[in-house]
């Protein structure tokens, strides 16, 4: 693994420097290119971050997952996840801590333990990738690429939960 | 639409903790959040230097585009727009594996150009065009084939077999991608 990015870059700087292209200013005006960029994208993470935090912080996802609760226990969702499978596809770092406290209070090797590892491994944070690829470049109508990438998450809970079923019990 | 999503995330967390009484850490939160931005830049900002300026001497040598015309065989066929051996599909292609290896911040900077390079290809600028939406469907679905992270932390809380998720974990991810696929390429098919 710790081969891999060492690798590339020796393949690709070597590469340049056998083609007798002046390697050293084509990294510079790439470097360049990478700041501008960060610059571009810097008040669309901004925004998301902002928007996403004040969201979390306020609870109010925790109230509408109160809300929807008897739905997924018709559909034999476990209840314990819900707040995962909702805060998942919205930030990362707060999945990975509703992740890290199933599997401290229901134990890593139980199911729900199970499940909610394998939600995390197997989904992205769709609504941020979303607003932070889509700004970037100044597009605001996105057209149907929010509900594909949320269907997707969907596909991946629903997946992870079955997987689980079938493959430990 | 994204406009929406701003608005109603932060007007929707401020009102509901207006009337449950937790104005306090919606307020904690408006003045602290901002840090958590700045750090996630500067851990970006190296990344983007590092990728752009190394992929700026594969575009001058000309390995880019013999690399493009390798990948447009193997994933030419999910962006159809694309010309055969276009640049683009290369930053894809780098993003995908990267993502695929676990090195998801190492793949933004290859996802954000490729999204810039499909953008100067779209027909309709202030559109999202059939090629974006097929990569970040490929990228929010995040095939990953081993989830370090999630190892790490079953390891913390003491489980028996920390990497006996790993197979259940690929199924899921790479079915849940194909699912993905499926979908976008219906909405492609039938969005106005």
């Amino acid at each position: 693994m710790h081969f891999i990015i060492p690798g590339i870059v020796f393949l690709i700087v070597f590469y340049g420097f056998y083609k007798k292209i002046d390697v050293y200013e084509a990294f510079i005006s790439g470097v360049k290119e990478g700041l501008l960029m960060a610059l571009k994208i810097f008040p669309t993470m901004f925004a998301m971050v902002i928007s996403i935090d004040v969201l979390i912080k306020s609870n109010a996802l925790n109230a509408l997952i109160t809300l929807i609760e008897p739905i997924c226990f018709r559909l034999s969702i476990p209840k314990e996840i819900l707040p995962l499978a909702f805060i998942r596809p919205i930030s990362g770092s707060s999945s990975l801590v509703l992740m890290s406290d199933l599997l401290k209070t229901y134990g890593p090797d139980s199911f729900i333990g199970r499940v909610a590892s394998l939600i995390q491994g197997s989904t992205d944070t769709t609504i941020y990738i979303i607003g932070l690829y889509f700004s970037s470049i100044g597009i605001q109508k996105i057209k149907y690429s929010l509900i594909v990438g949320l269907l997707a998450d969907l596909f991946a809970i629903i997946l992870s939960i079955l997987v689980v079923s079938y493959f430990f019990y | 639409m994204i406009n929406f999503i701003f608005t109603f995330f932060l007007l929707g967390g401020i009102i509901y903790s207006f009337f449950t009484g937790n104005a306090l850490s919606v307020n904690e939160s408006l003045i602290q959040s901002g840090e958590v931005a700045i750090s996630m830049i500067l851990k970006i900002i190296p990344l983007l230097c590092l990728w752009l300026g190394v992929m700026k001497i594969a575009s001058l040598s000309g390995l880019l585009s013999k690399l493009s015309l390798l990948f447009s065989k193997i994933i030419g066929p999910l962006f159809p727009e694309l010309k055969k051996g276009d640049e683009a599909l290369t930053y894809i292609a780098t993003n995908i594996v990267m993502n695929i290896f676990g090195l998801g911040n190492a793949a933004t900077p290859f996802g954000l150009k490729a999204f810039q390079l499909l953008q100067e290809r779209n027909p309709k600028k202030e559109e999202a065009s059939r090629s974006m939406i097929t990569l970040l469907v490929m990228n929010t679905a995040s095939v990953t084939l081993i989830p370090t992270t999630v190892i790490s932390f079953r390891r913390l809380y003491h489980s028996s077999h920390p990497t006996e998720i790993l197979i259940p974990c690929m199924i899921a991810t790479i079915l849940s991608c194909l699912l993905g696929l499926i979908v976008d390429r219906i909405f492609a098919k039938f969005w106005k």
